[in-house]
Protein backbone atom coordinates (compact mmCIF):
# COMPACT_ATOMS: atom_id res chain seq x y z
CA UNK A 1 0.00 0.00 0.00
CA UNK A 2 3.02 2.35 0.34
CA UNK A 3 3.26 2.33 -3.43
CA UNK A 4 -0.27 3.71 -3.54
CA UNK A 5 0.59 6.73 -1.42
CA UNK A 6 3.75 7.35 -3.45
CA UNK A 7 1.54 7.42 -6.56
CA UNK A 8 -0.87 9.79 -4.83
CA UNK A 9 2.00 12.16 -3.99
CA UNK A 10 3.24 11.93 -7.59
CA UNK A 11 -0.22 12.86 -8.90
CA UNK A 12 -0.44 15.80 -6.51
CA UNK A 13 2.97 17.12 -7.60
CA UNK A 14 2.03 16.69 -11.27
CA UNK A 15 -1.23 18.57 -10.72
CA UNK A 16 0.54 21.49 -9.04
CA UNK A 17 3.14 21.63 -11.83
CA UNK A 18 0.39 21.51 -14.48
CA UNK A 19 -1.30 24.52 -12.93
CA UNK A 20 1.80 26.56 -12.18
CA UNK A 21 3.96 26.05 -15.29
CA UNK A 22 3.96 28.65 -18.05
CA UNK A 23 4.71 26.22 -20.87
CA UNK A 24 1.56 24.76 -22.42
CA UNK A 25 3.26 21.55 -23.58
CA UNK A 26 4.62 20.84 -20.08
CA UNK A 27 1.14 21.37 -18.66
CA UNK A 28 -0.32 18.86 -21.13
CA UNK A 29 2.36 16.29 -20.31
CA UNK A 30 1.68 16.76 -16.58
CA UNK A 31 -2.02 16.13 -17.22
CA UNK A 32 -1.01 12.91 -18.96
CA UNK A 33 1.07 11.94 -15.94
CA UNK A 34 -1.97 12.51 -13.72
CA UNK A 35 -4.08 10.24 -15.93
CA UNK A 36 -1.57 7.40 -16.08
CA UNK A 37 -1.00 7.64 -12.33
CA UNK A 38 -4.76 7.45 -11.81
CA UNK A 39 -4.99 4.31 -13.95
CA UNK A 40 -2.20 2.70 -11.87
CA UNK A 41 -4.11 3.67 -8.73
CA UNK A 42 -7.21 1.93 -10.04
CA UNK A 43 -5.11 -1.20 -10.52
CA UNK A 44 -3.96 -0.99 -6.89
CA UNK A 45 -7.61 -0.61 -5.83
CA UNK A 46 -8.42 -3.82 -7.78
CA UNK A 47 -10.60 -2.19 -10.42
CA UNK A 48 -9.11 -3.43 -13.73
CA UNK A 49 -12.15 -2.37 -15.80
CA UNK A 50 -11.76 1.25 -14.78
CA UNK A 51 -7.98 1.03 -15.22
CA UNK A 52 -8.31 -0.18 -18.82
CA UNK A 53 -10.83 2.53 -19.68
CA UNK A 54 -8.80 5.23 -17.96
CA UNK A 55 -5.52 4.38 -19.69
CA UNK A 56 -7.12 4.08 -23.14
CA UNK A 57 -9.07 7.32 -22.89
CA UNK A 58 -5.97 9.04 -21.49
CA UNK A 59 -3.91 8.03 -24.54
CA UNK A 60 -6.51 9.40 -26.96
CA UNK A 61 -6.97 12.58 -24.96
CA UNK A 62 -3.22 13.16 -24.82
CA UNK A 63 -2.96 12.75 -28.60
CA UNK A 64 -5.66 15.39 -29.13
CA UNK A 65 -4.15 17.80 -26.58
CA UNK A 66 -0.57 17.47 -27.84
CA UNK A 67 -1.62 17.94 -31.45
CA UNK A 68 -3.64 21.00 -30.49
CA UNK A 69 -0.72 22.41 -28.48
CA UNK A 70 1.93 21.84 -31.13
CA UNK A 71 -0.13 23.39 -33.92
CA UNK A 72 -0.46 26.63 -31.97
CA UNK A 73 2.11 29.35 -32.54
CA UNK A 74 2.03 30.56 -28.96
CA UNK A 75 2.89 27.87 -26.43
CA UNK A 76 3.84 30.07 -23.50
CA UNK A 77 1.41 31.66 -21.14
CA UNK A 78 2.27 35.21 -20.16
CA UNK A 79 0.74 37.62 -17.71
CA UNK A 80 -0.01 37.48 -13.99
CA UNK A 81 -2.89 35.83 -12.20
CA UNK A 82 -5.66 38.02 -10.92
CA UNK A 83 -5.37 38.50 -7.18
CA UNK A 84 -9.13 38.71 -6.58
CA UNK A 85 -9.88 35.52 -8.52
CA UNK A 86 -7.20 33.56 -6.63
CA UNK A 87 -8.52 34.71 -3.24
CA UNK A 88 -12.12 33.85 -4.16
CA UNK A 89 -11.22 30.36 -5.41
CA UNK A 90 -9.10 29.62 -2.31
CA UNK A 91 -11.96 30.71 -0.03
CA UNK A 92 -14.49 28.58 -1.93
CA UNK A 93 -12.20 25.53 -1.77
CA UNK A 94 -11.68 26.06 1.97
CA UNK A 95 -15.45 26.26 2.62
CA UNK A 96 -16.06 23.07 0.61
CA UNK A 97 -13.22 21.39 2.51
CA UNK A 98 -14.80 22.33 5.87
CA UNK A 99 -18.15 20.92 4.72
CA UNK A 100 -16.48 17.80 3.38
CA UNK A 101 -14.66 17.07 6.65
CA UNK A 102 -17.91 15.93 8.24
CA UNK A 103 -18.66 13.71 5.24
CA UNK A 104 -15.24 12.07 5.41
CA UNK A 105 -16.02 10.85 8.95
CA UNK A 106 -18.94 8.77 7.72
CA UNK A 107 -17.07 7.19 4.81
CA UNK A 108 -15.52 3.72 5.20
CA UNK A 109 -11.74 3.41 5.25
CA UNK A 110 -9.90 4.17 2.06
CA UNK A 111 -9.86 1.18 -0.28
CA UNK A 112 -12.50 -0.79 1.68
CA UNK A 113 -15.75 -1.43 -0.15
CA UNK A 114 -18.92 -0.12 1.46
CA UNK A 115 -20.57 -3.54 1.76
CA UNK A 116 -18.03 -4.46 4.42
CA UNK A 117 -19.84 -2.05 6.76
CA UNK A 118 -23.41 -2.23 5.46
CA UNK A 119 -24.47 -5.90 5.16
CA UNK A 120 -27.60 -5.36 3.04
CA UNK A 121 -26.15 -2.86 0.57
CA UNK A 122 -27.20 -3.09 -3.08
CA UNK A 123 -23.69 -4.02 -4.16
CA UNK A 124 -23.92 -7.15 -2.02
CA UNK A 125 -26.91 -8.30 -4.08
CA UNK A 126 -25.03 -7.68 -7.31
CA UNK A 127 -22.07 -9.73 -6.16
CA UNK A 128 -24.17 -12.63 -4.87
CA UNK A 129 -26.85 -12.79 -7.55
CA UNK A 130 -25.10 -11.23 -10.53
CA UNK A 131 -23.96 -14.43 -12.18
CA UNK A 132 -27.34 -16.08 -11.62
CA UNK A 133 -29.52 -13.24 -12.80
CA UNK A 134 -27.55 -12.00 -15.78
CA UNK A 135 -25.16 -14.85 -16.62
CA UNK A 136 -22.20 -12.50 -17.03
CA UNK A 137 -19.00 -13.57 -15.31
CA UNK A 138 -17.78 -9.96 -15.19
CA UNK A 139 -19.84 -8.33 -12.45
CA UNK A 140 -18.96 -4.81 -13.63
CA UNK A 141 -20.31 -5.63 -17.07
CA UNK A 142 -23.49 -7.08 -15.59
CA UNK A 143 -24.01 -3.90 -13.56
CA UNK A 144 -23.41 -1.36 -16.33
CA UNK A 145 -25.33 -3.23 -19.02
CA UNK A 146 -28.10 -4.90 -17.04
CA UNK A 147 -28.83 -3.50 -13.59
CA UNK A 148 -27.80 0.07 -14.38
CA UNK A 149 -28.26 0.12 -18.15
CA UNK A 150 -30.08 3.47 -18.03
CA UNK A 151 -26.77 5.01 -16.99
CA UNK A 152 -25.04 3.55 -20.04
CA UNK A 153 -27.84 4.81 -22.28
CA UNK A 154 -27.34 8.30 -20.88
CA UNK A 155 -23.59 8.06 -21.45
CA UNK A 156 -24.14 6.94 -25.04
CA UNK A 157 -26.54 9.85 -25.56
CA UNK A 158 -24.01 12.35 -24.20
CA UNK A 159 -21.33 11.01 -26.55
CA UNK A 160 -23.71 11.08 -29.51
CA UNK A 161 -24.73 14.68 -28.81
CA UNK A 162 -21.12 15.77 -28.43
CA UNK A 163 -20.23 14.27 -31.83
CA UNK A 164 -23.12 16.11 -33.45
CA UNK A 165 -22.01 19.31 -31.75
CA UNK A 166 -18.38 18.92 -32.87
CA UNK A 167 -19.23 18.19 -36.49
CA UNK A 168 -21.77 21.03 -36.66
CA UNK A 169 -19.58 23.67 -35.02
CA UNK A 170 -16.43 22.82 -37.01
CA UNK A 171 -18.11 22.85 -40.39
CA UNK A 172 -17.22 25.47 -42.90
CA UNK A 173 -20.75 26.06 -44.06
CA UNK A 174 -21.92 26.91 -40.56
CA UNK A 175 -19.10 29.45 -40.21
CA UNK A 176 -20.04 30.99 -43.54
CA UNK A 177 -23.66 31.23 -42.45
CA UNK A 178 -22.58 32.90 -39.22
CA UNK A 179 -20.43 35.41 -41.08
CA UNK A 180 -23.27 36.21 -43.47
CA UNK A 181 -25.67 36.78 -40.61
CA UNK A 182 -23.15 39.11 -38.97
CA UNK A 183 -22.90 41.20 -42.09
CA UNK B 1 2.83 16.63 -44.80
CA UNK B 2 2.24 13.01 -45.73
CA UNK B 3 2.76 11.11 -42.54
CA UNK B 4 5.94 10.41 -40.64
CA UNK B 5 9.25 8.66 -41.41
CA UNK B 6 9.53 5.19 -42.94
CA UNK B 7 10.42 3.60 -39.58
CA UNK B 8 7.19 4.78 -38.00
CA UNK B 9 5.22 3.75 -41.09
CA UNK B 10 6.66 0.22 -41.17
CA UNK B 11 6.13 -0.43 -37.48
CA UNK B 12 2.63 1.02 -37.38
CA UNK B 13 1.57 -1.02 -40.42
CA UNK B 14 2.37 -4.11 -38.34
CA UNK B 15 1.00 -2.85 -35.05
CA UNK B 16 -2.30 -1.38 -36.25
CA UNK B 17 -3.71 -4.83 -37.04
CA UNK B 18 -2.81 -6.12 -33.58
CA UNK B 19 -4.41 -3.07 -31.93
CA UNK B 20 -7.58 -3.55 -33.96
CA UNK B 21 -7.73 -7.26 -33.07
CA UNK B 22 -7.19 -6.44 -29.40
CA UNK B 23 -10.07 -3.95 -29.55
CA UNK B 24 -12.35 -6.60 -31.07
CA UNK B 25 -11.31 -9.03 -28.33
CA UNK B 26 -12.03 -6.51 -25.57
CA UNK B 27 -15.46 -5.77 -27.06
CA UNK B 28 -16.50 -9.40 -27.67
CA UNK B 29 -15.23 -10.77 -24.36
CA UNK B 30 -16.47 -7.81 -22.32
CA UNK B 31 -18.75 -9.97 -20.20
CA UNK B 32 -16.00 -12.45 -19.20
CA UNK B 33 -12.67 -10.73 -18.36
CA UNK B 34 -12.33 -7.01 -17.52
CA UNK B 35 -13.14 -4.81 -20.46
CA UNK B 36 -16.30 -3.91 -22.24
CA UNK B 37 -17.81 -1.89 -25.03
CA UNK B 38 -16.45 1.50 -24.06
CA UNK B 39 -12.80 0.50 -23.57
CA UNK B 40 -12.84 -1.72 -26.66
CA UNK B 41 -14.39 1.01 -28.76
CA UNK B 42 -11.71 3.48 -27.72
CA UNK B 43 -9.03 0.92 -28.66
CA UNK B 44 -10.67 0.45 -32.07
CA UNK B 45 -10.67 4.20 -32.57
CA UNK B 46 -7.05 4.48 -31.47
CA UNK B 47 -5.95 2.01 -34.17
CA UNK B 48 -7.41 4.37 -36.77
CA UNK B 49 -5.81 7.34 -35.02
CA UNK B 50 -2.44 5.57 -35.29
CA UNK B 51 -3.11 5.11 -39.00
CA UNK B 52 -3.97 8.79 -39.29
CA UNK B 53 -0.89 9.98 -37.40
CA UNK B 54 1.58 7.70 -39.20
CA UNK B 55 0.32 7.76 -42.79
CA UNK B 56 -1.46 11.08 -43.00
CA UNK B 57 -5.08 11.98 -43.01
CA UNK B 58 -5.87 10.93 -46.59
CA UNK B 59 -5.20 7.22 -46.05
CA UNK B 60 -7.30 7.10 -42.89
CA UNK B 61 -10.06 8.86 -44.74
CA UNK B 62 -9.83 6.35 -47.58
CA UNK B 63 -10.09 3.47 -45.09
CA UNK B 64 -12.96 4.90 -43.10
CA UNK B 65 -14.75 7.81 -44.82
CA UNK B 66 -16.58 10.31 -42.66
CA UNK B 67 -19.97 9.30 -44.04
CA UNK B 68 -19.32 5.63 -43.23
CA UNK B 69 -18.07 6.61 -39.77
CA UNK B 70 -21.19 8.61 -39.01
CA UNK B 71 -23.34 5.75 -40.31
CA UNK B 72 -21.55 3.29 -37.99
CA UNK B 73 -21.99 5.73 -35.13
CA UNK B 74 -25.73 6.01 -35.72
CA UNK B 75 -26.02 2.23 -36.24
CA UNK B 76 -24.38 1.55 -32.88
CA UNK B 77 -26.62 4.00 -31.04
CA UNK B 78 -29.68 2.61 -32.81
CA UNK B 79 -28.74 -0.99 -32.00
CA UNK B 80 -28.31 -0.18 -28.31
CA UNK B 81 -31.68 1.57 -28.17
CA UNK B 82 -33.23 -1.31 -30.13
CA UNK B 83 -31.99 -3.85 -27.56
CA UNK B 84 -33.57 -1.76 -24.80
CA UNK B 85 -36.90 -1.49 -26.65
CA UNK B 86 -36.87 -5.22 -27.49
CA UNK B 87 -36.53 -5.92 -23.76
CA UNK B 88 -39.61 -3.77 -23.24
CA UNK B 89 -41.51 -5.56 -25.99
CA UNK B 90 -40.62 -9.10 -24.90
CA UNK B 91 -40.42 -8.92 -21.11
CA UNK B 92 -42.32 -5.74 -20.36
CA UNK B 93 -39.36 -3.91 -18.74
CA UNK B 94 -37.11 -1.42 -20.49
CA UNK B 95 -33.59 -2.93 -20.75
CA UNK B 96 -34.78 -6.36 -19.59
CA UNK B 97 -32.25 -9.10 -20.33
CA UNK B 98 -34.83 -11.00 -22.36
CA UNK B 99 -32.40 -13.52 -23.86
CA UNK B 100 -31.29 -14.67 -20.41
CA UNK B 101 -34.52 -14.46 -18.42
CA UNK B 102 -36.59 -16.28 -21.03
CA UNK B 103 -36.25 -20.01 -20.41
CA UNK B 104 -36.58 -21.08 -24.04
CA UNK B 105 -33.98 -18.63 -25.33
CA UNK B 106 -31.67 -19.59 -22.49
CA UNK B 107 -31.90 -23.27 -23.34
CA UNK B 108 -31.58 -22.98 -27.10
CA UNK B 109 -29.44 -19.90 -27.79
CA UNK B 110 -27.03 -19.88 -24.86
CA UNK B 111 -24.40 -22.09 -23.35
CA UNK B 112 -23.53 -22.05 -19.67
CA UNK B 113 -21.81 -19.29 -17.72
CA UNK B 114 -18.19 -18.41 -18.51
CA UNK B 115 -18.84 -19.19 -22.18
CA UNK B 116 -18.57 -16.69 -25.02
CA UNK B 117 -22.25 -16.99 -25.94
CA UNK B 118 -23.88 -16.42 -22.59
CA UNK B 119 -25.51 -13.73 -20.47
CA UNK B 120 -28.20 -12.78 -22.97
CA UNK B 121 -28.15 -9.24 -24.31
CA UNK B 122 -24.97 -8.09 -22.56
CA UNK B 123 -22.55 -9.10 -25.39
CA UNK B 124 -24.93 -7.58 -27.95
CA UNK B 125 -25.00 -4.30 -26.01
CA UNK B 126 -21.21 -4.45 -25.75
CA UNK B 127 -20.91 -4.77 -29.54
CA UNK B 128 -23.33 -1.88 -30.09
CA UNK B 129 -21.52 0.40 -27.64
CA UNK B 130 -18.12 -0.56 -29.03
CA UNK B 131 -19.24 0.32 -32.56
CA UNK B 132 -20.72 3.58 -31.38
CA UNK B 133 -17.80 4.72 -29.21
CA UNK B 134 -15.16 3.71 -31.78
CA UNK B 135 -16.81 5.48 -34.69
CA UNK B 136 -17.64 8.61 -32.75
CA UNK B 137 -14.20 9.04 -31.17
CA UNK B 138 -12.59 8.56 -34.57
CA UNK B 139 -14.93 11.24 -35.95
CA UNK B 140 -14.05 13.67 -33.16
CA UNK B 141 -10.31 13.31 -33.72
CA UNK B 142 -10.77 13.51 -37.47
CA UNK B 143 -12.79 16.73 -37.22
CA UNK B 144 -10.32 18.27 -34.77
CA UNK B 145 -7.31 17.36 -36.90
CA UNK B 146 -8.87 18.78 -40.04
CA UNK B 147 -9.92 22.05 -38.45
CA UNK B 148 -7.16 24.62 -38.60
CA UNK B 149 -7.38 27.92 -36.84
CA UNK B 150 -9.71 30.36 -38.55
CA UNK B 151 -10.76 27.77 -41.08
CA UNK B 152 -13.55 25.26 -40.78
CA UNK B 153 -14.12 22.29 -43.02
CA UNK B 154 -16.98 21.05 -45.09
CA UNK B 155 -18.08 17.44 -44.98
CA UNK B 156 -18.95 17.57 -48.68
CA UNK B 157 -15.33 18.26 -49.57
CA UNK B 158 -14.14 15.31 -47.55
CA UNK B 159 -16.28 12.81 -49.41
CA UNK B 160 -14.74 13.67 -52.78
CA UNK B 161 -11.00 13.81 -52.07
CA UNK B 162 -10.00 14.22 -55.75
CA UNK B 163 -11.66 17.58 -56.08
CA UNK B 164 -10.79 20.83 -54.40
CA UNK B 165 -13.20 22.56 -52.08
CA UNK B 166 -14.30 25.55 -54.16
CA UNK B 167 -14.99 23.44 -57.26
CA UNK B 168 -17.43 21.16 -55.50
CA UNK B 169 -19.17 24.05 -53.84
CA UNK B 170 -19.62 25.73 -57.21
CA UNK B 171 -21.16 22.64 -58.70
Amino acid sequence: MEMFYILLLFILIAAVVAVETTDLLSAVICIGAIGFGASLMFLFLRAPDIAITQIVVEVLGLIILIRATISRDLTFISGDKEFFGTVVSVVIIFVIFLAGLRVFDTLPDFGTPIYAEVPDAASQTYIKEGLNQTGAANIVSSVILDYRAYDTLGEATVLFTSIIGATVILRERAKKLLEDSDE
Amino acid sequence: MKGMTIIVKTISSWVKVLIFLFGIYIVLFGHLPPGGGFAGGVILASSYVLLMLAFGRELAQKNLPVTLGSKLDCAGAFAFALIAVLGFAVSGVFFANFLHQNGWARAHLQSGPFQLISSGTIPLSNIAIGLKVGASLFLVIFCLSICRRGKGFSLDVLDTPNKKGPETSEK
